[in-house]
């Protein structure tokens, strides 16, 4: 009894969290307008999908957001975490709790901080206002992904590079770099996806000039069923699939 | 000046991380604590005199309704996580090591995909003429469609839905640590099953259920866009209000202090946590 117990509540738990998705997927494929009776296979939703110019311009957009955010926070990150891991210096504690209270804080309430800073300096809402702000968010999870590789790192192998007369740039660059490196693209890809599923810090920092597909597939679901999203939400999980098999095989591999 | 040029790397990097904190984070965050405290203003958003109108806004019955409301669906979301995350966490902690791996990956996978994409899929199984109706009304379980779409209970099962891994994954860290050893010690000792769950293992994992509730509750309040597409207009969270001050009504003021108590809800909960861990600490020597 005490080994089928837990089994059969897994699974359960397991089918209820993977039954939406599945019916999801199954109606994308669905020829219904409506939506709720199967009425034969037909792949139109994704054709009028890929027809649906100001669609595939969001898509464009968000994609070059979360490449760039992702970037960007996977270098600040970085850095951030050798730094929080090899120096000593004022503040410490206080920027690992900055770092805890934005990963921490609702989306929300960062999201009307941002609003708030932005309008105030003038910055005219756009590609580059959400940049900022999806780095922001992202920020914390790359540190945290990149100094838990680090508290496993044998420290003699840069005090060694150090005491050859490197430079704490070449050493950083030649050794501490190199041991990183899956911590850096699992960072980087765990703030990709991050960013490209944002909707609630989006909402607000976000204008006119620069449509992403959250806010989009956003305007649609607010209302009633749109058939296209069904296409769109099998390929955004498709998507997000492959992005995770990646960064899982890219961590199981250096551990070898 | 000296050390500065000693170590240019690093005070490069220090510059920019504080730089980006300071003005990204601390100045926001104060601009906001200032924002609520000021008046609202048609042109500017926000001017002067200073004075607490927005906060007294907050107790307002109108809006005191509306928050109330809002704590008891993220109460109930937060219990329900936790009455299936529980077991949950503790059934996975008893299987191998190897399939752990692999059912923690499967858990994450939905947390990966676009949460508007999932809230959305919820939504064709729960709608009048949806899957869940469909599939009832044949067994002859029910006679009409059942009204689940736009309720309160479809603002909770769509914030379980969303926020179940983030529930799960503290626990099930918890649980790992839970040595074998104290519940057998406990079981020689004389303790029958209720007993060493109620004085063993749930002080043992109380650290993990609070960080659990604060990882759930806090979110649950936020995520305005849950009831905009499931909940109608009448099961509106936090968020929705403070989302509907910034963008639509345009009250600075009141929207600030709104979001000022979600922060305070943080800090409280972030509190509590700290010293469940510290008590803990102290325990175990």
């Amino acid at each position: 009894m005490t080994r089928w117990l837990p089994r059969t509540y897994l699974a359960l738990v397991y089918l209820l969290v993977y039954l939406p998705i599945l019916v999801l997927v199954v109606f994308s494929f669905n020829e219904s307008r409506t939506g709720y009776s199967w009425e034969g296979l037909s792949l139109r939703w994704y054709e009028s999908l890929f027809n649906n110019r100001a669609m595939v311009g969001a898509m464009w957009n968000s994609l070059w957001l979360a490449l760039s955010a992702a970037t960007v926070s996977t270098v600040i990150g970085g850095l951030t975490a050798l730094a929080l891991h090899r120096y000593r210096f004022r503040g410490k504690k206080l920027l690992n709790g900055m770092l805890f209270v934005v990963m921490m804080s609702p989306e929300i309430v960062l999201a009307i901080s941002l609003l708030a800073l932005f309008l105030l300096v003038g910055l005219q809402l756009g590609y580059v206002s959400l940049l900022l702000a999806h780095v922001t968010f992202c920020l914390p999870f790359v540190v945290i992904t990149v100094m838990a590789r680090l508290s496993g790192f044998d420290d003699s192998l840069p005090e060694a590079a150090r005491d050859l007369g490197a430079s704490d740039f070449t050493m950083t660059r030649t050794v501490l770099i190199p041991v990183i490196m899956p911590a850096l693209l699992a960072g980087w890809l765990l703030g990709f996806t991050l960013s490209l599923d944002d909707v609630v810090v989006s909402t607000f920092v976000s204008g006119p000039s620069y449509e992403i597909l959250p806010l989009r597939i956003y305007s649609m679901v607010r209302v009633g069923l749109k058939p296209e999203v069904n296409a769109l939400g099998t390929l955004l999980l498709v998507f997000s699939l492959v992005m995770l098999m990646l960064s899982q095989w890219i961590l199981i591999r250096s551990k070898r | 000046m000296h050390r500065v040029l000693q170590q240019p790397f690093k005070t490069a990097v220090l510059v920019l991380v504080w730089g980006w904190l300071l003005f990204l984070v601390l100045t926001p965050n104060l601009l906001v604590v200032g924002a609520s405290v000021m008046t609202r203003d048609p042109g500017t958003f926000i001017s002067l005199p200073l004075n607490l109108d927005a906060y007294r806004q907050l107790f307002d019955p109108l809006y005191l309704d509306v928050f109330l409301h809002s704590l008891y669906m993220a109460a109930m979301t937060t219990l329900v996580c936790l009455l299936i995350g529980y077991p949950f966490a503790w059934s996975l902690s008893k299987v191998g090591k190897q399939r752990q791996l692999l059912l923690i990956f499967l858990l994450i996978v939905p947390f990966w995909t676009n949460s508007l994409v999932r809230t959305y899929a919820l939504k064709l199984i729960l709608a009048t003429n949806g899957l869940l109706n469909s599939a009832l009304m044949p067994l002859g379980l029910i006679d009409e469609p059942l009204k689940l779409l736009y309720t309160e209970g479809a603002v909770i099962i769509g914030l379980v839905y969303l926020l179940l891994p983030f529930m799960i994954l503290p626990l099930y860290s918890v649980f790992e640590d839970l040595r074998q050893e104290l519940l057998l010690a406990s079981h020689d000792l004389g303790a029958g099953r209720l007993s060493t769950f109620i004085h063993v293992i749930v002080p043992l994992t109380l650290p993990g259920v609070l960080a659990g509730v604060m990882l759930v509750l806090l979110p649950a309040m936020g995520l305005f866009f849950v009831p905009d597409i499931l909940g109608g207009s009448r099961n509106l969270l936090v968020g929705n209000v403070i989302k509907n001050q910034f963008l639509d009504a345009r009250n600075w003021p009141f929207g600030a202090a709104a979001s000022i108590v979600l922060t305070v809800t943080m800090a409280f909960l972030m509190f509590a946590h700290r010293l469940s861990k510290r008590r803990l600490g102290e325990e175990g020597g």
